[in-house]
C-alpha cells in the first residue's frame, strides 16, 4: 500500500519537551533531532511549569544553533499558564527577541508581533477565532487535540483560506489539563513550593490508574495528560485531504528519532500505516495508543489493532 | 478610612423559577444561559428558552436586578452562526450583558453588538492583569471572571494593574483545573466542557455492584469505590480516587467544594467587585438558602459587622469545604 502523493507534501513538527529531563537528556534528545531526525519545525522550551527553566535556559541558544545547522526551523515556546510577574516578564522577553514563538497562553498576544505561531494549549475552536489570529499574524496554529475530524476539517480550510498553516497533534501523550497545583508534588505529599522538582523521576510523566488498577491519566508537575499515546499515524490521508499541512509529535523516552522516521516513511508512502503503527508500538513498550479524540468519541478509545 | 464599598451578588439561574426565587432571596445580578450548547452547563432540563429568557430579565428587571447571559462554551467549526445569534437574541431580550469565553465570538460582538456589554467568562481563563488588558483592549470588556486558580493577593495585583471590573466565586463546585483549558471529560466521554458545555456528563455514570463495592464509573471509568454501605460519590473526574505512583487516593482534589465566604472581606479588598455563585444545576432550595446566606455575609460586611458563620455546609458536595486556590498552600 503506498500513501497518497498528497502526504508527501505533510510536514513534521517536534512539539516541546513537555517533561523535566536532566538538561544531558535533553541536550543529546536534541542533538540527535537535529542530526537524524527527518523533520521540519522543532519548537524548544518550557511550557509547563517556569521552575524547570533554570534548569536548561543557558543552554537554549546553543540548542537553537545545532539545530539550525541541521536545517530545521526553530521556534521557540512560551510558557501554557503565565501567572506571576516573573513568568509574564520572561515571555514579554521571549516575544521581543529575533527568533519565532509559540503562543501557548492567549496572555502572550498582548506581546506577539506578526509571524507568531499557536500552539495547541491555546482554544482555537471556531472559524471566528481562527480569523482573529490569522489577523494578528498567526502564521501557524496547531488545533488543540480534543478537536473531532470535522472540526479539524472546517478549521484547516478556514486557515487555508487566510494563509495559516494547520498542524494537529499527531503523536504522544495528550496535554488534557493545566492548573495552579502541582500533582507530582501533591502525589509526594509536597506543595509546588517545595516540590524538590519531584516531577524529574518521571521521563514520561507518571502514571495515574484507577482503582481497577486500568491505566487512564498522567501526570506532569501542573499539567494532565491522557495516558494513551495519541498517534494519527492511520489517519493520514484524511487529514492531508482536509487539508492539515503538519503533524504534531511530542516527545518522549525512547529512540524519538524512529519515531518521526516512521510517520516520515508512511508520509511518503514507504510504509504502510499498519506496520508504521507496529514500529510506535515497539518503540514505546508497554504503550496503549489512542484517536478517539479525532474520531469525534471518547480521547481514551484506544486504536483498534 | 476608606468607604466600603457594595460588593454586588451575583448569581445562578438554571431555570426561570430559580431565577425567581435568586431574585426574591436577595441577588443583585443573576446569571443564566440558553438550553442549548452555547452555555457551559448544558444540562438536560436546565436553562432557558428564548420567552424564558425574555420573561426572566423581565422579572428581574422589575426588581432591580440583572441579568447576565453565559455564552460561553467554544463555537463549534462549522456551527458559528447559532453561537452569534444567541448573542443577538440575548441582546434582544434586554440582557444586562453577555458572558463570552470565545476570541472570535467577542471580536464579532465587538464589531456587530457594540452597545451590548461583554463579560469575559470563567472559560476564558484570563489569569493575568496583561491578558485582562488584552481583552479590555481589543474588545471592550467591562468585567472579567478570574479563574480560581489565583490567590488573594495575586488577585490584589491583578486589580491595581487592570481598569475593568473583577468578579469571583466565592462559593460551589470548584475546578481544580484552569477553566476552559480542561479535557478531562472529554478523554473520558467524548463530552467536554468547552466543546459541549458539560462536564463528566450524568449520561456517562454509571454505578455498579462490584465485589462488594459500589463503583462509581464514568465513560468506563472506575472513579470512586465505596464500601456497601457508604454512599457512593458522583464519579467528577478530577475529584476521584486513582492510584499515582505509591499515592492511592483523590490525586487531584478531594470531593469539596468551594466556601470564600470567610474571605469577603480580603476579596473587598483586593478590589473585587462581584461575587459569583456556582450551580446553574441546582435546586431551587439550594439557590434560595445559599443566596440569603450570602446576602446576609454581602450586607454584613457592608455594615463592618463580621462575616457570619457560614450554615451552608450541609448543601456542599461531599460536605467538606475549601477556600481553594485563593490561599496559596492550595498549590
Amino acid at each position: 500500500m503506498s500513501g497518497a502523493p498528497m502526504t508527501k507534501d505533510m510536514r513534521l513538527t517536534v512539539g516541546p519537551v513537555l517533561f523535566n529531563w536532566p538538561v544531558e537528556t535533553w541536550m543529546d534528545f536534541y542533538a540527535r533531532v537535529a542530526d537524524e531526525a527527518p523533520v521540519d519545525k522543532v519548537v524548544v522550551g518550557e511550557v509547563v511549569c517556569s521552575k524547570r527553566t533554570p534548569f536548561y535556559e543557558d543552554r537554549i541558544l546553543e540548542v537553537v544553533e545545532r539545530l539550525q545547522r541541521g536545517g530545521k526551523k526553530v521556534v521557540l515556546a512560551s510558557l501554557g499558564l503565565l501567572t506571576t510577574v516573573r513568568e509574564r516578564r520572561a515571555a514579554a522577553e521571549l516575544f521581543a527577541g529575533e527568533a519565532a514563538v509559540e503562543v501557548n497562553d492567549l496572555t502572550a498576544l498582548a506581546w506577539a508581533r506578526p509571524g507568531f505561531e499557536v500552539g495547541p494549549l491555546v482554544n482555537v475552536y471556531s472559524e471566528g477565532t481562527l480569523g482573529f489570529l490569522a489577523r494578528k499574524g498567526a502564521r501557524s496554529i496547531c488545533l488543540p487535540p480534543e478537536l473531532p475530524f470535522a472540526a479539524v476539517s472546517a478549521l484547516a480550510a478556514a486557515a487555508a483560506a487566510v494563509g495559516v498553516d494547520a498542524e494537529v497533534w499527531a503523536y504522544g501523550r495528550i496535554p488534557l489539563a493545566m492548573s495552579a497545583r502541582c500533582y507530582h508534588a501533591r502525589a509526594h505529599n509536597l506543595t509546588k513550593d517545595s516540590c524538590q522538582f519531584v516531577c524529574g523521576v518521571d521521563p514520561d510523566g507518571l502514571g495515574v490508574d484507577t482503582l481497577d488498577d486500568e491505566a487512564f491519566l498522567t501526570i506532569n508537575g501542573v499539567q494532565t495528560m491522557s495516558n494513551s499515546y495519541c498517534s494519527v499515524i492511520g489517519d493520514l490521508e484524511a487529514l492531508a485531504g482536509a487539508g492539515v499541512g503538519a503533524l504534531r509529535l511530542s516527545p518522549h523516552s525512547g529512540d524519538f528519532v524512529e519515531v518521526a522516521r516512521a510517520f516520515r516513511a508512511a508520509l511518503d508512502g514507504d510504509l504502510a500505516p499498519e506496520e508504521a503503527q507496529r514500529r510506535l508500538a515497539e518503540n514505546a513498550p508497554g504503550a496503549q495508543f489512542s484517536h478517539g479524540f479525532l474520531m469525534g468519541a471518547a480521547g481514551a478509545e484506544l486504536l483498534g489493532v | 478610612m476608606t468607604m466600603t464599598k457594595r460588593l454586588e451578588l451575583v448569581c445562578p439561574a438554571g431555570t426561570p423559577a430559580a431565577l425567581r426565587t435568586a431574585v426574591d432571596a436577595g441577588a443583585d445580578t443573576i446569571y443564566c444561559g440558553f438550553a442549548d450548547e452555547t452555555n457551559a452547563r448544558n444540562f438536560p432540563g436546565l436553562n432557558f428558552s428564548r420567552d424564558e429568557m425574555a420573561a426572566g430579565i423581565d422579572y428581574a428587571h422589575k426588581r432591580g436586578a440583572k441579568v447576565l447571559v453565559a455564552i460561553n462554551t467554544f463555537p463549534r467549526a462549522g456551527a458559528g452562526d447559532f453561537w452569534r445569534k444567541a448573542v443577538a437574541d440575548a441582546e434582544a431580550r434586554a440582557a444586562d450583558a453577555v458572558i463570552l469565553a470565545d476570541i472570535g465570538l467577542l471580536a464579532h460582538v465587538a464589531d456587530q453588538h457594540p452597545k451590548l456589554r461583554l463579560h469575559l467568562s470563567v472559560q476564558a481563563a484570563a489569569a493575568n492583569a496583561d491578558a485582562i488588558n488584552f481583552y479590555a483592549r481589543e474588545f471592550g470588556v467591562k468585567r472579567v471572571v478570574l479563574p480560581r486558580v489565583l490567590t488573594v493577593q495575586e488577585i490584589a495585583a491583578i486589580n491595581r494593574e487592570i481598569d475593568v471590573e473583577t468578579e469571583v466565586f466565592i462559593f460551589g463546585g470548584l475546578c481544580v483545573m484552569a477553566e476552559g483549558r480542561c479535557s478531562l471529560s472529554s478523554y473520558a466521554t467524548g463530552k467536554s466542557p468547552n466543546m459541549n458545555g458539560v462536564c463528566s456528563p450524568a449520561s456517562h455514570v454509571e454505578y455498579r455492584e462490584e465485589g462488594g463495592d459500589l463503583a462509581s464509573r464514568l465513560g468506563g471509568f472506575a472513579i470512586h469505590r465505596s464500601p456497601q454501605g457508604a454512599p457512593a460519590p458522583y464519579p467528577t473526574l478530577c475529584k476521584g480516587c486513582f492510584r499515582a505512583g505509591d499515592h492511592i487516593g483523590h490525586v487531584f482534589e478531594e470531593p469539596v467544594s468551594l466556601d470564600a465566604a470567610a474571605l469577603i472581606p480580603q476579596l473587598a479588598d483586593a478590589g473585587v467587585v462581584a461575587l459569583k455563585i456556582e450551580g446553574r444545576q441546582r435546586s431551587r432550595a439550594y439557590t434560595e438558602a445559599v443566596v440569603s446566606s450570602f446576602r446576609r455575609a454581602v450586607d454584613a460586611h457592608l455594615a463592618g459587622r463580621p462575616i457570619p458563620a457560614s450554615d451552608l455546609r450541609r448543601l456542599t458536595e461531599g460536605q467538606q469545604t475549601t477556600a481553594g486556590a485563593y490561599r496559596k498552600t492550595w498549590r
